[in-house]
């Protein structure tokens, strides 16, 4: 029963450990995004196996993402997916309004470029998730304001 | 009705699932950062050490738990409401000192390391180090400036 507060908690923490231990120069940006995306990925293959162990085979592609928008993220954000739009050609775009990892850090425009870091776990997260389901994707993420 | 209730026991499995996989995955990249465990551990605790001083703010805001009078009160505190409210468990105390001023928490079933298994060339690392730091840093917030932790 781990709090949501330790969940977040632990998250910052291990963006700003991850940024720490590659001091030096922009080339090292994309670097740690990947290896945070990395972390998202391994986590997010065990949590989606342990999640689905009882529930039915899904029929199809749109199925997965809607099970993906309800009972995923209400587990790991306790909130659902407030938009999902399609192009039924294989792009998907969730929608979160409040996003729970950056509603305690900054509400508008400010630190917009720093929001990133944060969302690369929950990006490897989804794209484990996924992979894990049977679906090669690719997850990246857009924040137009925090924390949106 | 009973099957909200399975549902909401559920997801509160599946989300100290999340941070246990997550603490898994940040000690992975972290052995393979760094060379040896030593370094490992002390960035956990250093990690553990950022996250008590906030969580302590956060505890105090959550539970109503008054000033503690002594060390065996604060003993107490931390084993059965701060470990049940973030763990889920209640660790036991031991082995108090003869001076009053060291205890030992025993975890019984660690939610931090189900799924676990640890390599046999990784011998030294404490992996629960996080939670040290996390005692750390939250005693040393409520200004108990001689703690040390041990595993």
């Amino acid at each position: 029963m781990a709090d949501e507060a330790l969940f977040l908690l632990l998250h910052n923490e291990m963006v700003s450990g991850v940024y720490k231990s590659a001091e030096q120069g922009e080339v090292e940006n994309g670097r740690c995004i990947t290896k945070l995306e990395n972390m998202g990925f391994r986590v997010g293959q065990g949590l989606i196996e342990r999640f689905t162990k009882d529930t039915a085979r899904f029929k199809d592609e749109l199925d997965i993402m809607k099970f993906i928008c309800k009972d995923f993220w209400t587990t790991v954000f306790k909130k659902q997916i407030d938009n999902l739009r399609t192009n039924h050609q294989g792009i998907y775009v969730l929608q979160d309004n409040k996003f729970r990892l950056l509603t305690q850090m900054s509400a508008g425009k400010q630190y917009l470029e720093h929001a990133s870091k944060y969302l690369a776990f929950t990006c490897g997260l989804i794209r484990g998730g996924l992979s894990n389901l049977g679906i090669k994707s690719i997850v990246t993420a857009e924040v137009s304001s925090m924390p949106a | 009705m009973s099957r909200q209730a399975n549902r909401g026991t559920e997801s509160k499995k599946m989300s100290s699932e999340l941070f246990t996989l997550t603490y898994g995955a940040l000690v992975t990249q972290l052995c393979k950062d760094y060379e040896n465990d030593e370094d490992v551990n002390k960035q956990l605790d250093k990690m553990g050490y950022n996250i008590g001083v906030r969580l302590i703010e956060d505890f105090l805001a959550r539970s109503n738990v008054g000033r503690c009078h002594d060390f065996l009160e604060t003993a107490d505190v931390i084993a059965k409401v701060a470990f049940k409210m973030y763990l889920g468990i209640t660790p036991s105390i031991t082995n108090w000192s003869p001076a009053g001023d060291e205890f030992s928490l025993i975890l019984e079933n660690n939610p931090l390391v189900d799924f676990v298994e640890l390599p046999d060339n990784h011998s030294s690392l404490i992996y629960s180090n996080l939670l040290c730091g996390v005692l750390r840093g939250a005693l040393e917030m409520i200004r108990k400036p001689r703690c040390t932790a041990d595993t």
